[in-house]
């Protein structure tokens, strides 16, 4: 059981980073930081650019200038398998699984790259985690709850032994008696020592978690603080706390 | 995406890189590419078969330009900067020519490989042109050595000219883009220009710049790269203006009406046919009816969207209703109807035909359609040629003896006269040409744009896109239908082979060549594929190239396609087939903050 | 909204109507053909039979096995031929049109290699080793087409609207056909002569089948079953379908993916390379257009099967190679449609359309990518 301890080296980093689609500037000067083992959230209305923090981070989509910065190195030109192999994964937007395939080649997919024999003891631990998974690990996981998917989908993100775990609106489509269990799964997993950078819109939720946050506005980072100081910040109450707009 | 845009730096140019900074792997990869595709041509027998075509006399045939143009595009293309925004372009300089060189050499390697081996192996088991012709063509006669040593040199220092198009401005590329355009253009000319002069009494025009014996002489050849300097000159800032105006209204634009050009074109139509000789006419008759036959598939895949790949079938329905009414050795039902009647027949069935193909595909995704359509049209051509039919249609016999056409008040035009033949399909092209033009800045036109763009938003609107979609295809099979009742009524006779799916796809490669949508270049298309290197079932005015012109088809057709052609994907929906919607949203969010603010500048609450 | 949703909740227009009547009349032919040739075997002088198809004939039993035969050994080369365009639709959305190209360019390199094979003598002393050596260089051949074309003409348009990689494809489909007649000369080709052995009838059960059919269907049914095994059992098969239902979050498992569409079109290619020389031992020669109608009928054929499914395609082609050899005999002629056996060709379209007009998303099912599923 290990605490959050900001090292000084941080796992994963945005430096400068500008992203563009065609002529339009999505990503604006954006840095960011993300030290191992913390709890970390990205915050921001809809289409703040908080997805292309996600793509960009994975090698999805190449920023036009900056750097990604992976343990040090800048991975600009990197594929996603290499970022992957490093241990950066992520669960992504409405858990996406793969729906013709079974519960077991979803969470077997999710360890792809790895080689080495920690793969089945790692699925135990999964079906450990969530009994429900083990019990329907040969239907296709389509035919899977919303609830029930989204376990998959964490346990398939898991099965990479991830040092970081991007998590793309985690709340997002869960009936709101889960989101309660989800972010409880969510502490659980950062209490074993893997970092989390969350993507939310459900700020609340996600501060009363998070260690730190950052708040995106139309690709510009605004606001860049504690998790309590966020909370506390007045203009943030206003947009996106108390005053009841999502 | 590889559009130059304005940089938001202060458009500085980094300073050139070094000669030798170069990515070797990338250069390699493009020499081994040059090397693949001089040897290619080389084994079509393109140098051997096009050299009698001379462009330039003595210096160029069409034979050597089908390999020498290969370095010079390649060694243009591995060095091509694509910028971004953000991004730092670099200056030109050694670096480039460097890269064309390499590029040029190792492709001259290749062939040299190639020359060597047609001398010391025989592959003509199964290479069909491996022979001593080709070696000769490709040595000058001279032996393997001197023909080795003269491609490497050669390719070498024809990459190097490729790369140096990089270092020099834009105005100098374009003036020597339209020098070689207009060379190459006249000399494929040559025989109509011959006849031309002849009936225009200006014989000494065209000796001044052609050979007795064939091609363009030198003289002629520098008197024409002067034309064209002037013409780029003179006309490049004009142009260029009216290119700006009409990106700006891209899609929605109506097709720009220049009226000097359109007097001119009038008057040409009019008073040419008249100077042109029996083969010429006949053969602008040909690339009339394949623009007769374009302008239709344009409205049905350039203006709404679908993509007929059966378009032939209704060149068959106007073609063999025109036979069965008109001919009076029609099996089956045999009117023998003056042609100008049948024409309403023809109409009518292909309205018919338009309804029931159109019909059942109309609801189909964009490429089933395509698929079932070229079905469609397999299976009119099949039934139409069965023996079940052929008490009707004449079966693989076809229908013979169709008289000329016969249009009361004005004429019998005799299938024999090309002339007669000429300006009766110059009659209809215009026709054609009206139809679409009013057609596409019309309500229907408008109607086919949106659902061309994006069906349900078009749904949406209002629009009943069912209807739309038939009335597209009704249009274009009257226009199909039309060309078939002329092509009828000039041979004198239908077979099935003459509406076989090759001619489905040469209409298509016409229309896509030509920029989808835009008559001007469908026009344009017609006249330099079919008119220069010849339709699918007849020679151009370049009959070398019968043999290679559908090979150049399947090409151009995939360059078209890599190159991205406009009014074929718009900005909109690509952008939302590729899932990036949020830019969408982020300019929407900032409007809606921009408008928040002034509400708030001018003192009312912002609203949540 | 899903399609059927739409479907339902749109009022009947005029196209519907006629749709229906097309539905009625197309199922009302064939099943009152079938009925007229099943009346017809009983008795081929009965009242309808005089009136619309007097020259009319009991089909032997011979003949009908002949017909099943031929036509299941056709549909098993449909069916192969069939799952690279299932493949290739399910992982890009897009109908590659040059697929039956790749089948000729197969059967092209199979007429080339056994010829050689057959001047050096090695055909008829030793067949078997001859036929393998001509089936790898096919499928190499095959595969290498594939897998270039992909790079050059496809690679480059990923995303794009799924009309321009097809617009593409007709392109490239037309540019091999003419390297073909260009490079080799125009005209048909002839395979040297088979073994005896293979041009004998081989009784099995009731049926007597053509040595080089049965070849047909063994070679087809071995690749079948090498084909489930990689898609289901391996991990570039997992890979594979992974990339086929939802490329970027396949990625995200670090699956390139890039290379697995490559292995997709390799697969798809090798298996249109096996049935070109198996197209080439049946039949005994190839043109440039040899892929061209049996490209667009496998098409069908997937289809049919339902697109995506690869178990659909294989059974698709079956169906169809079926329909075409039995169509003319069985519904046809009875219902009176003189040269009958000409319009086989017509049957397989026929069939594509009835199968649209019915049940769109095929026998068994559509198995398309997330994308691709609007």
């Amino acid at each position: 059981m290990s605490e959050a301890v900001a090292s000084p080296t941080p796992l994963l980093e945005f430096r400068g980073i500008n992203t563009h689609y065609g002529a339009v500037h999505i990503l604006k000067d954006v840095d960011l930081a993300i030290y191992p083992g913390e709890l970390v959230c990205l915050l921001g209305g809809n289409a703040s650019g908080k997805s292309t923090t996600l793509k960009t981070l994975l090698g999805m989509v190449t920023p036009t200038t900056g750097e990604v910065v992976l343990d040090g190195e800048v991975v600009n030109d990197k594929p996603t398998s290499y970022r992957v192999e490093r241990g950066v994964t992520m669960v992504p937007e409405n858990r996406r699984l793969f729906k013709r395939l079974t519960v077991k080649e979803n969470l077997e997919l999710g360890a792809y790259l790895r080689n080495d024999d920690g793969v089945e003891s790692d699925l135990e631990r999964i079906y450990e985690m969530f009994p429900r998974v083990k019990e329907r690990l040969n239907q296709k996981s389509g035919t899977l709850s919303g609830g029930e998917q989204q376990m998959v989908a964490v346990g398939r993100a898991l099965m990479a032994n991830p040092r970081v775990l991007l998590m793309d609106e985690p709340s997002m489509g869960l009936a709101p008696a889960l989101v309660q269990t989800n972010f409880e799964l969510i502490q659980q997993i950062h209490e074993e020592g893997v970092a989390i950078f969350m993507v939310e819109q459900n700020a609340n939720m996600a501060l009363s978690i998070a260690d730190r946050g950052w708040v995106l506005q139309t690709g510009r980072v605004v606001l860049d603080d504690s998790a309590e100081a966020l909370l506390a910040n007045p203009e943030l109450r206003a947009s996106y706390l108390g005053d009841g707009n999502r | 995406m590889s559009e130059t845009m304005n940089t938001d730096e202060a458009g500085v140019l980094a300073p050139a890189r070094g000669a030798f900074d170069q990515d070797w792997r990338k250069l390699v990869n493009w020499g081994l590419i040059c090397a693949l595709a001089l040897i290619f041509v080389s084994l079509t027998d393109m140098p051997d078969k096009l050299d009698k075509r001379v462009i330039v006399e003595p210096l160029l045939s069409m034979g050597y330009l089908s390999l020498i143009w290969i370095p010079v595009a390649l060694g243009n293309f591995v060095t091509r900067e694509v910028v971004l925004e953000g991004m730092t372009q670099h200056k030109k300089g050694l670096r480039e020519l460097v890269a064309g060189v390499s590029v040029g050499a190792i492709g001259g390697a290749g062939l040299a490989l190639l020359i060597w081996l047609l001398d010391t192996r025989d592959l003509s088991d199964p290479l069909v042109n491996w022979n001593d012709a080709l070696l000769e063509v490709l040595s000058f006669g001279e032996g393997v050595g001197y023909g080795a040593i003269f491609w490497i040199l050669a390719s070498a220092g024809l990459g190097l000219a490729g790369g140096a198009f990089h270092l020099l401005s834009a105005i100098a590329n374009r003036l020597l883009l339209a020098i070689a355009l207009t060379i190459v253009l006249t000399a494929s000319l040559e025989s109509a220009l011959d006849d031309i002069s002849e009936g225009f009494q200006l014989e000494w025009l065209f000796e001044a710049l052609f050979e007795k014996k064939g091609g363009l002489s030198v003289q002629g050849a520098i008197i024409l790269a002067v034309f064209a300097i002037a013409w780029v000159l003179v006309l490049g800032g004009q142009a260029k203006r009216g290119r700006a105006a009409v990106t700006a209204r891209r899609e929605l634009s109506p097709t720009k009406v220049n009226t000097v050009g359109l007097v001119l074109i009038a008057v040409a139509a009019v008073v040419l046919p008249m100077f042109l000789g029996r083969l010429t006419n006949d053969l602008f008759t040909n690339v009339g009816l394949f623009l007769l036959l374009a302008l239709g598939l344009n409205i049905v895949v350039g203006l709404a969207g679908i993509l007929d790949l059966g378009y032939v079938a209704f060149f068959a329905v106007g073609g063999y209703t025109a036979a069965i009414m008109t001919s009076p050795s029609s099996p089956g039902l045999s009117p023998e109807l003056p042609w100008w009647v049948a024409i309403f027949v023809v109409v009518f069935m292909a309205i018919v035909a338009g309804l029931f193909i159109g019909a059942p595909v109309i609801r189909m995704r964009g490429d089933y359609l395509a698929i079932v359509t070229l079905g469609f049209g397999e299976i009119i051509r099949l039934t139409v040629r069965s023996d079940w039919a052929s008490g009707f249609t004449g079966g693989a016999q076809g229908i013979l003896s169709i008289p000329g056409a016969d249009i009361v008040g004005v004429a019998t035009v005799k299938g024999t006269d090309p002339q007669q033949v000429l300006y009766l399909v110059i009659g209809f092209v215009a026709i054609a040409i009206y139809v679409s033009w009013r057609l596409e800045n019309s309500r229907i036109g408008r109607a086919w744009m949106a659902v061309r763009e994006d069906e349900s938003v078009a749904e949406a609107m209002g629009i009943n896109t069912v209807n739309s979609k038939l009335q597209a295809f009704v249009v274009g099979a009257i226009l199909a239908s039309f060309s078939g009742a002329i092509f009828a009524a000039k041979v004198g006779s239908v077979f099935e082979s003459s509406f076989k799916i090759l001619v489905s796809i040469v209409i298509l490669v016409i229309v896509i060549v030509g920029g989808m949508g835009r008559i001007a270049g469908v026009a344009a298309g017609a006249l330099v594929l079919v008119g220069i290197l010849g339709g699918p079932n007849q020679p151009g005015l370049l009959a070398e190239f019968s043999e290679f012109k559908l090979l150049i088809y399947g090409a151009l057709l995939i360059w078209m396609m890599l190159k991205r052609p406009e009014g074929l994907i718009p900005n909109v929906r690509r952008s939302r087939e590729l899932h990036q919607d949020e830019f969408l949203q982020d300019a929407w969010l900032k409007a809606q903050a921009n408008d928040d603010d002034d509400e708030a500048a001018s003192g009312e609450v912002a609203p949540a | 909204m899903t399609t059927a949703m739409r479907s339902k909740a749109r009022p009947r227009t005029g196209v519907d109507w006629f749709l229906t009547f097309l539905r009625v009349l197309l199922t009302g032919l064939v099943l009152f053909g079938l009925l007229a040739f099943l009346w017809q075997q009983i008795d081929p002088d009965n009242p309808l039979a005089s009136a619309i198809n007097p020259d009319a004939n009991r089909l032997s039993w011979d003949a009908f096995q002949g017909l099943v035969i031929s036509g299941l050994s056709q549909g098993a080369m449909y069916g192969l031929i069939a799952l690279g365009y299932s493949m290739v639709y399910g992982v890009l959305g897009f109908i590659n049109f040059a697929h039956g190209e790749v089948f000729m360019v197969g059967a092209m390199t199979g007429m080339i290699t056994s010829n050689k094979l057959f001047e050096a003598g090695v055909w008829e002393d030793n067949f078997l080793l001859a036929i393998l050596i001509a089936v790898l260089v096919s499928v190499i051949c095959s595969t290498v087409t594939a897998v270039v074309t992909e790079r050059i003409a496809y690679r480059p348009l990923r995303g794009s609207p799924r009309l321009i990689p097809l617009i593409t494809s007709i392109g490239v489909s037309f540019f091999i056909q003419n390297t073909s007649a260009v490079l080799l000369g125009p005209g048909a080709k002839s395979y040297p002569r088979l073994p005896d052995w293979l041009r004998d009838d081989i009784g099995i059960g009731p049926f007597d089948i053509e040595g080089k059919k049965l070849l047909v269907l063994v070679v087809a049914g071995v690749s079948m079953g090498a084909l489930w095994y990689l898609v289901e059992r391996t991990k570039t098969g997992k890979a594979m379908r992974a990339v086929a239902e939802d490329k970027e979050i396949a990625s995200l498992m670090g699956i390139d993916v890039d290379r697995t569409i490559v292995t997709t079109f390799a697969v798809g290619g090798a298996m249109a390379g096996v049935a070109g020389i198996l197209w080439g031992i049946l039949f005994g020669s190839v043109t440039e257009f040899t892929g061209f109608l049996p490209g667009i009928k496998a098409f069908s054929a997937a289809v049919v099967g339902g697109i995506g499914n690869l178990g659909g395609a294989m059974a698709g082609g079956l169906t169809l190679g079926s329909s075409e050899s039995l169509a003319p005999q069985l519904v046809l002629e009875p219902l009176g449609v003189t040269g009958h056996t000409q319009l086989k060709d017509a049957v397989a379209f026929l069939v594509l359309i009835f199968v649209l007009l019915v049940k769109p998303t095929g026998l068994f099912g559509e198995r398309l990518s997330a994308e691709d599923r609007a």
